[in-house]
């Protein structure tokens, strides 16, 4: 797989998140689900977002797309898109931005459709909200590009979501994702329900739609092998904040933070079956985190400091950054720390 | 699009056809399991109201002849049937000799009028409010006061209706105290005399409205708060639409689908009238005939309204089978 688009950190990026909380109320206390996360995301790339079930990856798309359903709200921080603050702006000022600019391919493939209307209206619907009424002719014709372009026949164009296969859907999700050539697309774990071989069409589909379209993409998966193929660097979160961004030969060659080294180090082989180095989950409270390191309760290199200070991220490499009081000085090209 | 096979319509009817078959037979087979008949016993009530009758055994035997009660059973079962399929239902014993058919014919009308209508905007009305209830974008104050009209719902409709009578016919007198339209008014097709029917009707109406919208309003909540939570809603959302856009397309359209089916089961039972509430009202409808009839033991009369019961249920199951494959697309009648 090539990767298309070279990263610079000089250019500004598309989507600058700075210090995003989202919080859900519980009655013991606010769940810390994402908290402080910080994500560039620049012209025409890749970002992945990986990390276990329940270290807030969704959630911070969700805030990225102010999505988020109580009992969770957006406690604070930034999301600024093309400049623009989304947190700052109204209700309806952030509906007109929503797909022009930002759009999703949803998680859940065989659930992300009404069913209740025909394929051609989904596409539609959001078409004309966004564009205004036109005609019939052209709108038809629009779509069925959008369906052609993302490798599906013209007959769905009629058809209802209960009659196309998982695969499919998420095809339609992407086609309807495209639809309006946003600058930024988050795809929320795209492909996790699908089956091997079709989660392999649909990440191509997503590949080729974005290579012509060359749109900027966070993707958020679990599934490593994945995303070593389909992004150009990938941020790994752990309890709600990001621990490391790297791009992504450098993280799968020399990551930096424990965490992500536990992670690198459970990827399997087709020679080598490995066994889950990190295997308890996330160990503390997550209304009530220990001060210090969040990761402090599982890492293999637990300092004094740790227990006291959060560690910032900090540049650890060409484009690397991570948050770990190992890397006090900003190193240059090393080996692994074990 | 050709959602309907002629094999599933036939189906649908068969079912609809065995349903009305079936009942139909319980209905005849229910009286003769009973002891005695009903010729002694209408000559025993009387002979103890009345006196002595007079050659009490050849009346009977002479109106056993006449309805056929000396045949054998099969024939009886058969002569039955034909009956039943030209609507006959034979004569009340109280309005003798008014054929049933006539009864049933006089008031099935006023009471589907009447509760075709108030059911109908008791549904409308509940499912709008618990639609808005669970809403985002409906005022704070307003989702916090639909709860309260909650109260009708535990209030008997008889009570209502008291209630109403008081108020708006005997206090206020806005309305009539009772009737279906004024007495010796003729019955024609003129504005003056349907404005007079709605305006007979709409104290009933109201009392049924009061007491049904509230079972509504509760099932379209939940049903609401299901659908709130489904991935494509957050789907919608995410696309930027307009809330109201989601809130009809999105949202409702999806989560009136089962209340559709629980208001066909109303509608079936429409038929037996709010017996009360027509009694109250003193409505010529099916409620008050039923109620008659029960109270008189005018057992042809109660027979042939429990038939009517029956075919107009099934009736209104068999449209919903038919229509269901329109309203959600998921259901078809296609032979894959």
């Amino acid at each position: 797989m090539s990767h298309s688009t070279s990263m610079t950190e000089a250019n500004a990026p598309v989507l600058r998140v700075r210090d995003l909380r989202v919080y859900y109320e519980t009655p013991k206390g606010d769940v810390l689900a994402v908290d402080g996360v910080d994500l560039d995301l620049f012209e025409g790339e890749a970002l992945g977002l990986v990390g276990e079930s329940g270290c807030g990856k969704s959630t911070a798309a969700m805030g990225i797309l102010q999505l988020v359903n109580p009992p969770g709200r957006i406690v604070g921080g930034s999301v600024e898109l093309g400049g623009r603050d989304l947190l700052k702006l109204s209700e309806e000022e952030v509906r007109q931005i929503r797909w022009t600019r930002l759009a999703l391919i949803p998680q859940g493939a065989m659930n992300s459709l009404n069913p209740t209307m025909r394929v051609a209206s989904q596409i539609e619907d959001v078409i004309v909200a966004h564009e205004g009424a036109q005609r019939k002719e052209a709108l038809r014709l629009r779509i069925l590009e959008l369906l052609r372009r993302v490798g599906l026949p013209e007959r769905v164009y009629d058809l209802y979501p209960h009659e196309l296969s998982g695969g499919m859907k998420q095809r339609v999700c992407i086609a309807m994702a495209i639809a309006l050539n946003p600058r930024v697309i988050i795809a929320d774990e795209s492909t996790s329900a699908l089956d091997v071989v079709v989660q392999r069409v649909v990440a191509q589909t997503i590949q080729r739609v974005r290579h012509d379209l060359g749109m900027a993409m966070i993707m958020i998966g679990h599934d490593m092998g994945l995303m070593a193929q389909m992004v150009d660097r990938i941020a790994v979160m752990y309890a709600g904040k990001v621990v490391e961004v790297a791009p992504v030969r450098a993280l799968f060659a020399t990551p930096r933070h424990p965490y992500a080294q536990l992670l690198i180090d459970s990827v399997p082989t087709l020679r080598e079956r490995k066994p889950l180095r990190s295997s308890e989950g996330i160990t503390h409270d997550p209304r009530n985190p220990p001060p210090g390191c969040i990761f402090q309760l599982r890492c293999p290199h637990v300092m004094d400091v740790c227990r006291s200070a959060a560690p910032q991220l900090k540049r650890v490499g060409p484009g690397q950054w991570a948050a770990c009081h190992l890397y006090a000085e900003p190193a240059e090209e090393g080996g692994r720390h074990e | 699009m050709g959602r309907y096979s002629i094999g599933f319509i036939a189906q649908r009817l068969g079912i609809f056809l065995l349903t009305i078959w079936i009942a139909a037979s319980v209905i005849w087979l229910i009286p003769r399991l009973a002891p005695g008949d009903p010729i002694s016993a209408m000559i025993m009530r009387m002979s103890s109201s009345g006196g002595r009758v007079e050659n009490a055994d050849k009346i009977i035997a002479g109106w056993k002849e006449r309805f056929g009660l000396n045949d054998p059973l099969p024939v009886q079962y058969v002569r039955y049937m034909g009956n039943l399929l030209r609507f006959d239902f034979g004569y009340s014993l109280a309005h003798f000799p008014t054929p049933v058919a006539d009864i049933i014919g006089l008031a099935l009308p006023w009471t589907l009028g009447l509760l075709l209508v108030a059911v109908t905007l008791a549904f409308f009305i509940g499912n709008f409010l618990g639609a808005i209830m669970v809403w985002g974008k409906t005022p704070g104050l307003i989702r916090a006061v639909i709860p309260m009209f909650m109260i009708f719902t535990s209030i008997p409709s008889i009570l209502a209706a008291i209630f109403l009578i008081y108020v708006f016919a005997f206090l206020l007198e806005w309305f009539p105290l009772a009737g279906s339209y004024p007495l010796g008014m003729k019955v024609e097709l003129s504005w003056r005399f349907i404005s007079a029917v709605i305006w007979h009707a709409t104290l009933p109406a109201l009392s049924v409205v009061l007491v049904n919208f509230g079972y509504w309003t509760l099932g379209m909540r939940g049903m609401m708060i299901t659908v709130e939570g489904e991935d494509y809603i957050q789907l919608a959302r995410a696309k930027g639409l307009k809330p109201f856009y989601v809130l009809y397309r999105y949202l409702v359209r999806n989560a009136i689908l089962p209340q559709i089916t629980a208001f066909a089961i109303t509608l079936g039972s429409l038929v037996s009238g709010q017996v009360l509430v027509e009694y109250i009202f003193g409505y010529q409808g099916m409620g008050n005939i039923i109620f008659a009839a029960i109270t008189s033991q005018d057992f042809p009369v109660i027979q042939g309204a429990s038939f009517m019961l029956i075919v107009i249920t099934a009736l209104a199951v068999l449209i919903m089978d038919l229509t269901y494959p329109l309203i959600d697309p998921r259901i078809s009648y296609e032979r894959n």
